[in-house]
């Protein structure tokens, strides 16, 4: 076990009779960036003021390279925060507020200096070391607090929505420049976010949390492409799901039938290409470990899910998949078109290429989608 | 202007008129006049008309000129309001001894002679003093600066120049700075007492916090007369906490807690204790609540971040505490009247002394004015002060 493995064991929080950690199991690996994702109320950041050190866990324990850490103070467990609105302290320099760490730590006077010069050219703000936090923009005092949470050289460090303030551009600038100094610096970072944009961009793994559980943990690729439940499906992104009854599995993929009559063939490998040969039928394939069994035999409900950019929109009756439709909405979002469809059975969205083709409300056209597009998931 | 705008602040001085005449009325005119009673003079220059106009040409060190001299014997005969005179003898005895008799015997005088020039010399020869010429000349000046120096226990000697009242005369300034002494401790004790408190009121949340500003609001709400009063029993050498402590056998005998300064010092703590709580309360509520716990997280155990974070962005709270706490604090009145003693007494009493009990209007304005320069001193200081802190950020 590496130094700074992090390990959630069996740990619970509850305040009163509101359970908001649910015997949380977790593991993070030295150098790992992950985000704990979810929408808010989900326990993602009791789990990291847990991890902290400013909240005690009701039940289980936490460890840190394998010392027990959920009994000491948060002043002596020695890991970077990275607070929501930065938590700088106004009545300091930035270069005193970057020099409190290390004046806690008893570091002598000159190396002081030298690490918060290093620091502040670190996050590109050795101009402003005189200045206070008042007198820098979002985005700089976002740096200040980056600067201050790693100036101790922590090997572990956790931000809770650290950008969430700022605005899009520089939100995007800093995920960036984050992940960067992740690579660089070897960190561990724990990440709370609740913009799965965010979490996708920046994460080596992410946690969806939903009610004080983990509802899946992987990359974002895997996350995005193969969500384990509607929840993860849902909330990752943009999808259209579709209900059915799965009525048939072969070597060939599946066939869900929807209530209207019509079909959808899944393609095995858009099943799930990682549990083996299909025969051993979908239902211990597309459950997972988290949720149990859960899609039943053959016969049994089941969601399809379709990611809008994956739809194609044509005039023609293509062969597998394709339904005819009419287009209800066309909004342009400069990159792309997104469009609103209507076709009796189930509303579609679908994301077209601008320039493609002219989408107008009315037109008529034929919705298809590849097997290997669809994802299938328990109902 | 445009008929709409010029309405418009019509309607807007409308509505402050109410205030800009209340605060004329009761507030700028009182003050005003008060002050002007601190430097003015008036007797001298109303009943010695004619002097007033020469005295000027007199430089009060050579022989006084013969055209002052004229001018006053003409002033005394034309005056036939006795009321007037009777005011102008105190004035002049007050500034020098013995005016009283050779002002009647001068008087008389005039009155055998009622026309032409008077060898004033002869009639008395005290007018051959040049003091007494001195304080003829100088009476008739309408504004004068004595009530202001004998409120610092100064006098102008008779060169004119400023010195120093000998100090059986002296009281004022012992008790000016009795008063800011006073004023001073009552302040460090309502921090002392008044920080701790705010932190704790704005820590707790729900019926905590309701509860600890209610306790500390609640003074505010009942007449600060009766919360005087309330002490006086509760400190009084039979009262309830010298009974306590001697049933409880703490103590044999009283405590002497009432007609002292300790007993001053806690009812004045008391009654200004929510001056000094507020303040610092509110901004205590503007530190952003995740401070502390990034302190810790980096590090700071919880009494250095204390020190470093808390404390600091406190203090500008405890200085507008501080500056509210003692600006009243100096202008108290009732509570030491009623429960210090003697040497409890504060320079409010004196200018109520002065006011009510002697109707020297002149020395109750003076004190006035000088409690007003000092604590408009302070308030300057403080301006500074929050003007640079905002000024830094």
């Amino acid at each position: 076990m590496s130094q700074s493995d992090i390990r959630f064991e069996n740990v619970s929080k509850a305040y009163g009779t509101l359970r908001v950690v649910n015997d949380l199991d977790l593991n993070i690996d030295q150098g790992e960036f992950l985000s704990l994702l979810g929408p808010s109320g989900s326990g993602k950041t009791t789990i990291l003021m847990m991890l902290a050190g400013f909240e005690a866990p009701s039940g289980g324990t936490i460890s840190v390279g394998g010392r027990r850490v959920d009994h000491l103070p948060p002043h002596k467990r020695n890991m970077g925060v990275v607070f929501q609105n930065y938590a700088l302290f106004p009545h300091m320099s930035v270069a005193a507020n970057v020099a409190f760490p290390l004046e806690m730590r008893g570091v002598a006077r000159a190396q002081i200096e030298e690490k918060v010069n290093r620091a502040l050219d670190m996050v590109q703000l050795g101009a402003m070391k005189d200045r206070r936090p008042a007198q820098l923009s979002g985005g700089q005092q976002q740096r200040v607090a980056l600067a201050r949470a790693l100036v101790f050289e922590p090997s572990v460090v956790l931000m809770d929505e650290p950008l969430g303030a700022l605005d899009k551009q520089l939100r995007e600038q800093m995920q960036l420049d984050i992940r960067a100094l992740h690579k660089r610096l070897g960190l561990t970072i724990v990440f709370v976010t609740h913009d799965q944009s965010e979490a996708l961009t920046m994460s080596d793994r992410i946690a969806v949390f939903n009610r004080g559980r983990i509802e899946q943990i992987g990359s974002p690729r895997e996350i995005y492409d193969r969500p384990r439940s509607r929840f993860v499906a849902e909330f990752i992104g943009e999808t259209n799901l579709v209900e059915g009854t799965l009525t048939g599995i072969g070597e060939g993929g599946a066939t869900v039938t929807l209530e209207g009559g019509g079909t959808i063939r899944v393609q095995p490998s858009a099943i799930r290409p990682d549990a083996g040969p299909i025969a051993g039928g979908i239902a211990g394939q597309v459950n997972g470990q988290v949720n149990g069994p859960v899609n039943g035999p053959a016969n049994g409900p089941i969601l399809v899910s379709v990611r809008p950019e994956r739809i194609r929109l044509g005039t023609e009756a293509g062969s597998q998949n394709a339904y005819p439709a009419t287009v209800a909405d066309a909004v342009y979002h400069g990159d792309h078109l997104r469009i609103q469809l209507d076709d009796g059975a189930f509303g579609f969205i679908a994301k077209a290429d601008r320039k493609t083709a002219e989408f107008n409300p009315g037109d008529k056209v034929v919705v298809s989608f590849a097997p290997s597009d669809c994802w299938m998931l328990p109902a | 202007m445009s008929e709409t705008s010029f309405r418009g602040r019509l309607t807007a001085f409308a509505l402050v008129a109410p205030l800009v005449v209340f605060l004329a009325i009761f507030f700028a005119w009182p003050l005003a006049s008060m002050l002007k009673e601190a430097v003015s003079d008036p007797v001298g220059s109303r009943a010695f008309p004619l002097t007033a106009d020469v005295a000027g040409d007199w430089d009060r060190q050579s022989e006084p000129p013969e055209a002052l001299k004229q001018a006053f014997v003409d002033d005394l005969r034309a005056i036939d309001d006795q009321q007037l005179l009777g005011d102008a003898v105190r004035r002049l005895n007050s500034a020098q001894n013995g005016f009283r008799t050779l002002m009647s015997r001068t008087a008389r005088a005039l009155e055998e002679k009622p026309q032409g020039p008077v060898d004033l010399e002869a009639v008395d020869k005290r007018w051959s003093d040049i003091r007494f010429w001195r304080a003829v000349a100088d009476s008739t000046n309408p504004y004068t600066d004595r009530y202001l120096l004998a409120a610092l226990d100064y006098e102008r000697d008779a060169g004119g120049k400023i010195a120093a009242l000998p100090a059986e005369a002296s009281a004022n300034t012992a008790i000016l700075l009795r008063t800011l002494g006073i004023g001073a401790i009552v302040t460090l004790a309502c921090a002392l007492i008044g920080l701790p408190y705010a932190m704790l009121a704005a820590s707790v949340d729900g019926w905590k916090r309701q509860l600890l500003l209610g306790a500390v609001l609640l003074p505010l709400w009942t007449s600060l007369l009766v919360r005087t009063a309330a002490w006086f029993i509760l400190l009084q050498e039979k009262g309830l906490i010298n009974d306590t402590l001697m049933s409880l056998g703490l103590i044999s005998g009283p405590l002497p807690l009432i007609f002292n300064r300790l007993g001053v010092v806690i009812a004045m703590t008391h009654v200004l204790l929510p001056f000094m709580v507020l303040p610092i309360y509110s901004v205590l509520l503007s530190i952003p609540r995740n401070l502390m716990p990034a302190a810790a997280s980096l590090g700071a155990p919880p009494w250095r971040a204390f020190l470093r974070v808390l404390l600091p962005l406190s203090l500008r709270g405890v200085v507008s505490g501080s500056l509210l706490v003692f600006m009243t604090a100096i202008g108290y009145y009732i509570t030491p009247a009623l429960i210090g003693g003697a040497q409890d007494q504060m320079i409010s009493s004196v200018i109520a002394f002065y006011a009510i009990g002697s109707a020297n209007w002149g020395m109750a304005g003076a004190l006035g004015a000088i409690l007003l320069v000092a604590t408009l001193a302070l308030y300057t200081v403080y301006g500074r002060l929050s003007a640079d802190r905002t000024g830094g950020r």
